[in-house]
């Protein structure tokens, strides 16, 4: 199997063997077999505070259909999820429950960030207002807007998917390394 | 006071002047004629006059809509640093008024507590507390509302920094004491407490609820608000009037349009400018199908609560259809922001009237299926009917308003008891139920939708294919861009707007529209600059949800998350 990009690992397509002619096993590394199939059954837990969470209600419901993409699986408990989305603003009275929701996901797991007040605080350079969920949690895909348009975030986690499936580890995972390997 | 008082009043003014001469507090408060009638009085008449102003029969300002604390310290010719403006209406004779509480004491800001006259001043005055430092003895309940438990000082004060910000952590929060322990008592089931949310899939945003349950009933809770509280006011005074219009959407996200209007009427009210006509009728078909999407949305979620998707995804598509609408018109979705002090962003497209009328007739269809699934369904009925009743006085006493208070039998929708834009010349009728239970709140929004959709129809009616949608007067609105590129003038004009904002002369004002969740106010004081000096909301769901803790008492917890449906509780107007 070609390697799909020099560096990374090969990518794992069940249809390219087997079938008429075809051997009836495939070879692939471990890591590119569960990366498809995480890619393909991310369960998010949506985090939904403002106004972000109304539009991340459209692209669950029909017309949208987050389905399509393999994330429809909204779960409202962080333990049964493995994709934290941020939809909306994040005050400093509701960010250490956030942090809370993201400790108690297991592992591996992703963050994207959905609109801009997640990503940034936004036009809300305030008082109460967390400048950005990366002050608490680490982020794998920013998504601007105010709101972002639906599908802006269906590209989101279809990025998400492209990088777990090349197997590239994901934030949590980096910084942790990095953590463990701070002297002292 | 009133005595060296002799300015002229308008009938209303001086009626409330005569009223005040025969009572308790009478010499000791001044009526003046502002935008509304204003009574000024000194913060230890105030509990009196309060009690005046509810009881006495030819006042009954019954309803408290709203309490906003001002700071003076940077605005010219005020006596005191702090006051207290609340703002009440009077269903009987249909007025509102308002009344300036001036606090002497610029150390100790003090004035006593009137939650005992209107319980629905309870959660303002905490507001007031939390945001000015105002103490209020007498309240029973003097914590912070709005901001973390670690936050220090007071944030809408004038000399608080915007972007101060304080570390808070989870043990920070303050739980109330009956929360701590739980009760045991002889031959009875020990009581437990139980925490609900704020992240939780059924409190519609973020909202944190603290419950005493005696086996499955509610004995006792509180509701703990805040966590989406992005500081409007304070971002407000630092911009211009028009920039304000994107935080003013964001307060209630889900009828962005609504907000935005209720917001700029407030501003071209203070410069006294018209929008014309094909403007206003503009916003009003606007306001009317966001008003649509705002009460499929609740009763879509609701029963999405109780158990029923189906009812939501059909409820959904025709939000859909109108957020391409929208989409067409400003080239948003949900957070709109294409109103103007002054008129619109930009003129619709040309196919605006025939898609507008697509989707006049694709709705009712919708509305038809889901009431064929729901009216007659018998588990809805028993999860909605007699659950969260809320009688008429309560709904009253609580300063409940929109379909809440419409649900409990009181005819009070401000498009009829102050006509503003052209309600007055449409045929149409308020929603009102009289058993103010949820059954009744479903039913009430139901045909509020029917009732909106008779409105747009006529409005589209009498809409003029050619016109201005924007006042022509170039101190507000910007000059046409044609005109910036070839005239002197017109460029200065452009210039002055866009780096010193709209001049809006020094003042106050209250202005109020029928939000989709009630009554909702913006009291505006300017002092002559760019932007305005403080902006209060008046949130229409927050009386409600103060009131929440007070409706599920004695039910059981499915009937809360029943209950909570149908407020209609937006976090972003609520927290502010």
């Amino acid at each position: 199997m070609a390697l799909r990009k020099r560096g990374k690992l090969p990518a794992f397509d069940p249809g390219a063997t087997g079938g008429a002619g075809g051997a009836d096993f495939l070879t692939t590394k471990l890591e590119a077999m569960v990366g498809w199939a995480r890619k393909n059954s991310l369960w998010p837990f949506p985090f939904a505070t403002a106004c972000c969470g109304i539009e991340f209600m459209s692209v669950a419901a029909a017309h949208y259909d987050i389905s399509r993409f393999g994330s429809e699986v909204i779960r409202f408990s962080p333990r049964q999820a493995d994709l934290l989305i941020v939809a909306g603003t994040v005050t400093d009275k509701m960010a250490p429950i956030l942090r809370r929701i993201y400790d108690e996901m297991p592992e591996p797991k992703w963050v994207i960030s959905m609109g801009v007040c997640a990503s940034s605080g936004g036009f809300y350079r305030a008082y109460h207002v967390t400048q950005g969920i990366d002050e608490i949690v680490p982020v794998d895909v920013y998504v601007p807007g105010c709101p972002p348009t639906p599908e802006q975030l269906i590209h989101a986690v279809i990025q998400l998917q492209q990088r777990i499936a090349s197997g590239e580890k994901s934030r949590d995972s980096r910084s942790r390394r990095f953590a463990a390997e701070q002297p002292g | 006071m009133s005595a060296v008082d002799v300015e002229t009043r308008t009938p209303a003014a001086e009626k409330l002047h005569e009223k005040l001469a025969g009572s308790s507090v009478a010499g000791k408060v001044s009526v003046h004629d502002l935008d509304l009638p204003t009574i000024e009085a000194g913060p230890a008449d105030w509990p009196a006059l309060a009690r005046f102003l509810r009881d006495d029969p030819g006042c009954r300002f019954d309803l408290f809509l709203d309490l906003a604390g001002v700071d003076n310290l940077k605005r010219k010719g005020s006596k005191t640093r702090f006051e207290a403006v609340a703002h009440l209406h009077s269903l009987s004779n249909n007025q509102h008024i308002r009344v300036r509480v001036p606090l002497p004491d610029a150390e100790k800001p003090s004035l006593p507590s009137v939650e005992s006259v209107w319980p629905a001043a309870n959660w303002y005055e905490r507001e007031a507390y939390d945001l000015f430092g105002f103490d209020f003895p007498g309240h029973p309940n003097l914590y912070r509302l709005l901001c973390h438990d670690a936050f220090v000082g007071h944030a809408l004060r004038k000399d608080y920094a915007p972007g101060q910000r304080w570390f808070y952590t989870e043990s920070d929060l303050r739980v109330p004491d009956w929360a701590q322990h739980t009760e045991e008592r002889a031959g009875h089931f020990e009581t437990q407490t139980l925490s609900i949310g704020p992240s939780h899939p059924a409190t519609h945003g973020i909202i944190h609820l603290l419950a005493r349950l005696d086996g499955e009933r509610i004995v006792r809770s509180e509701t703990i608000i805040g966590y989406l509280h992005r500081c409007f006011e304070k971002m407000a005074e630092k911009h211009h009037w028009n920039q304000v219009i994107p935080y003013a959407d964001r307060l209630n996200y889900v009828s962005a349009m609504v907000n935005g209007v209720g917001y700029v009427r407030t501003v071209e009210k203070m410069l006294g400018i018209e929008v014309p006509e094909r403007g206003q009728l503009v916003r009003t078909i606007l306001s009317e199908f966001t008003r649509i999407v705002d009460h499929a949305v609740c009763v879509g979620a609701n029963l999405v609560d109780i158990g029923a998707l189906t009812a939501f995804i059909y409820l959904y598509q025709p939000r859909e259809n109108f957020y391409s609408l929208i989409e067409a018109c400003c080239g948003a979705r949900l957070t709109v922001s294409y109103v103007r002090v002054g008129g619109l962003a930009i003129d619709v497209p040309e196919d605006f009237v025939p898609r507008c009328r697509g989707l006049l007739e694709s709705i009712p269809k919708f509305l038809d299926d889901v009431e064929k699934l729901v009216d007659k369904n018998r588990i809805v009925r028993n999860r909605l009917q007699g659950t969260g009743v809320v009688t008429k006085e309560q709904a009253i006493a609580w300063g409940l308003t929109g379909p809440m208070l419409r649900a409990s039998g009181v005819p009070y929708d401000v498009r009829r008891a102050r006509p503003y834009d052209f309600y007055d010349r449409f045929d149409w009728d308020v929603a009102v139920a009289n058993d103010g239970d949820n059954f009744s709140r479903y039913l009430v929004r139901m045909e509020e939708i029917r009732q909106s959709l008779k409105i747009i129809r006529q409005a589209l009616d009498i809409f003029p294919e050619k016109g201005p949608v924007n006042s022509d007067d170039w101190h507000v609105v910007l000059p046409p861009k044609d005109a910036v590129y070839h005239d002197m003038e017109s460029l200065i004009y452009h210039f002055k707007l866009v780096m010193e904002g709209i001049r809006v002369p020094p003042g106050e004002r209250y202005e109020w529209i029928e939000g989709v969740n009630g009554e909702l106010g913006f009291y505006a004081v300017s002092d002559g600059r760019g932007g305005p000096y403080r902006l209060k909301v008046r949130p229409p769901c927050f009386p409600s949800m103060a009131a929440f803790e007070k409706i599920i008492l004695g039910g059981t917890v499915s009937d809360m998350i029943a209950t909570l449906g149908t407020l209609n509780v937006i976090a972003g107007e609520l927290d502010r």
